[in-house]
């Protein structure tokens, strides 16, 4: 089976979920990565190294801002030269939008956010979560390319080989589009929730330290983001030292305590970390609606009743700011070792 | 301003969803406007506030589901239309955003188009961008924000690293995600205007549309192992107690 794996990343930075792609192409066949945008040198030989067969690289000025119509008929471009049978992309903002722009062009179908995907018999079978992964559906497309992006680590990342390389071809983008840049406002957050192995989350909880005496001059709501961000801080140490990200809860970020794109839930990310560690959070529906694929929850809160120990496999019911922080010394200690 | 907000109505987030002989059930649970369109409906008639016009909330489905449109009226939206026809009984996505251009079309002079991000059911959040490649027209998703100027906009979009601010050319297609603004509640004379709302059926004949080809199938579907746990309490004299005992589990479940 010949599969075209496009590398979605932003200024350079690859989403990893992009790796594990390339590896199930490989393990279904021939894997072609294809890469947009200019001065991307490493990522292209990081995609030898990941086990691509061949590299195409749209070096084009006009695709290193992402517009969904120019990416759109750029992979449609790709795809009618290559005729594959499979086009493979993580599941990202961007790749959810254009694949599904460039299924209409190639009339074909796109299969979003798999958890599975083999081939029996020479038929693509995908799994996917629906219902908030209350359920999971298994589906075929008829159309011709198979068009699938892929839950970011549902699926095992390659170990890669530093030595291999390959042939890298350029091809042409196709940049008509509509739509311009104006410009970005660029998160301070380096390790986005959904990447990440290990989350730290903080709740409305992180706002409620009684030990805290807030700087004089600030109004209520002041007081109330002052405190909030002094609980993130802990928790951000917490994150720090296990190298993972810092989620949140709609309440934190409806709060003003942290930007959104911390949040994790329905109306945030889905995500599927290794560790998840809930601090002062209490565990509404739509939060655990966002964690259900978390291997380990561990759930620090100051009510025994809050439904977030419900989903934990091990829970504290005590005070966040005292637990988090020797949380945090005790990890130190005893990763050392 | 015409804009025009689509909607779809799912079985309510806390419905207990199970999976039996191919056939999907929620149980008694209501069925609701999917959550995630509140914010394109709130989106839809913020800009209507701002610069007049009128809001009309358009959904597939069958004659009985007409709970995410009532809502939308109830909000505010001015009226609504559903789509329905047997041959519509199968959908992927590409055919439900084939039937929806159609509509927008025969609605016409169309200038904006909202969706929520994804809905609560399939989840694909990929019908609005299909929606703008069948129009031609530009497709600007998870927005959080929206400026209107002379005959263009400008939005804010939410996306991984933080916010992208592009332009664009109007008419276009959104996708709104929450950054837009709490969704309002329906008043007492919104839910009385709603349920006496006469909402109009278009079939395909009235869309002067071909049943669209599905090229998607379901061949299974698979209820997930429920996850029985049971939660450890781990209790201590001190909260440097409680933590090493802490990591030490967490460490011995080897997540990394």
């Amino acid at each position: 089976m010949k599969s075209l794996v496009y590398v979605d990343h932003f200024k350079g930075l690859v989403q990893p979920a992009s790796w594990e792609a390339l590896g199930v192409a490989k393990s279904l066949g021939t894997a072609i990565a294809v890469v947009f945008g200019t001065g991307l040198d490493d990522v292209c030989n990081t995609a030898f190294e990941m086990g691509a067969d061949e590299v195409l690289l749209a070096d084009d000025a006009s695709l290193v801002d992402y517009r969904a119509e120019a990416f759109a008929s750029t992979l449609v471009s790709i795809s009618t030269s290559q005729s594959p049978d499979l086009i493979l992309l993580p599941t990202t903002t961007r790749t959810r939008e254009f694949a599904a722009m460039a299924a209409v062009d190639l009339n074909t179908g796109v299969l979003v956010d798999l958890t599975g995907l083999v081939s029996e018999g020479g038929q693509l079978k995908a799994t996917r979560p629906i219902y908030e992964g209350k359920l999971a559906e298994q589906v075929v497309c008829s159309g011709k390319p198979v068009i699938a992006t892929l839950r970011a680590r549902a699926f095992p990342r390659p170990s890669g080989d530093p030595s291999r390389t390959g042939k890298l071809s350029k091809v042409p983008a196709r940049t008509e589009s509509p739509t311009s840049l104006v410009g970005y406002e660029v998160a301070e957050q380096a390790l986005s929730v959904s990447d990440a192995s290990i989350v730290a989350s903080g709740g409305r909880g992180v706002s409620n330290n009684p030990a805290l005496t807030p700087p004089s001059g600030l109004d209520e709501r002041g007081t109330e983001i002052w405190r909030a961000q002094q609980g993130f801080k802990l928790i951000g140490d917490l994150a720090a030292i296990l190298g993972g990200a810092v989620g949140a809860s709609r309440a934190a970020v409806d709060g003003g305590y942290i930007p959104y794109s911390h949040q994790v839930g329905q109306t945030g990310r889905v995500i599927a970390p290794d560790l998840y560690i809930a601090c002062g959070i209490s565990g509404a529906i739509q939060h655990l609606v966002g964690i259900r694929s978390a291997k380990l929850v561990v759930a620090i809160n100051k009510d025994a009743e809050a439904p977030i120990f419900k989903v934990a496999r091990y829970g504290v019911v005590g005070d966040l700011f005292e637990i988090v922080p020797a949380l945090t010394e005790a990890f130190k200690q005893k990763r050392g070792k | 301003m015409k804009i025009v907000v689509c909607v779809k109505q799912v079985p309510d987030s806390e419905a207990k969803v199970t999976a039996s002989g191919g056939l999907i059930s929620w149980g008694e649970a209501p069925l609701v406007i999917n959550p995630f369109d509140e914010f394109a409906v709130e989106g839809a008639l913020l800009q209507r506030e701002a610069h007049g016009g009128t809001v009309t909330a358009l959904s597939i489905g069958p004659e009985s589901g007409k709970e995410a449109l009532k809502h939308a009226l109830a909000v505010g939206a001015d009226d609504a239309i559903l789509i329905s026809d047997p041959a519509l009984k199968k959908l992927d996505t590409q055919a439900a955003a084939r039937i929806l251009a159609a509509a927008i079309n025969k609605i016409g002079s169309v200038e904006m188009v909202m969706f929520g991000r994804q809905t609560l059911d399939d989840g694909s959040g990929i019908t609005a961008a299909q929606t703008a490649r069948v129009l031609g027209w530009p497709m600007l998703g998870l927005v959080g924000h929206i400026t209107l100027e002379g005959g263009s906009i400008q939005v804010s979009r939410v996306i991984e690293e933080g916010r992208q601010n592009v332009k664009a050319p109007l008419p276009a297609v959104l996708s709104i995600v929450q950054s837009i603004g709490e969704p309002r509640y329906p008043s007492f004379i919104g839910i009385r205007k709603a349920a006496k709302a006469t909402i109009p059926v278009w079939s395909l004949a009235d869309l002067g549309a071909p049943a669209p080809s599905v090229v998607v199938n379901r061949t299974d579907l698979i209820t997930p192992p429920s996850r029985e746990i049971t939660c450890e309490l781990i209790t201590g004299d001190s909260p440097r107690v409680i933590a090493e005992t802490l990591v030490d589990r967490i460490l011995a479940e080897k997540v990394r």
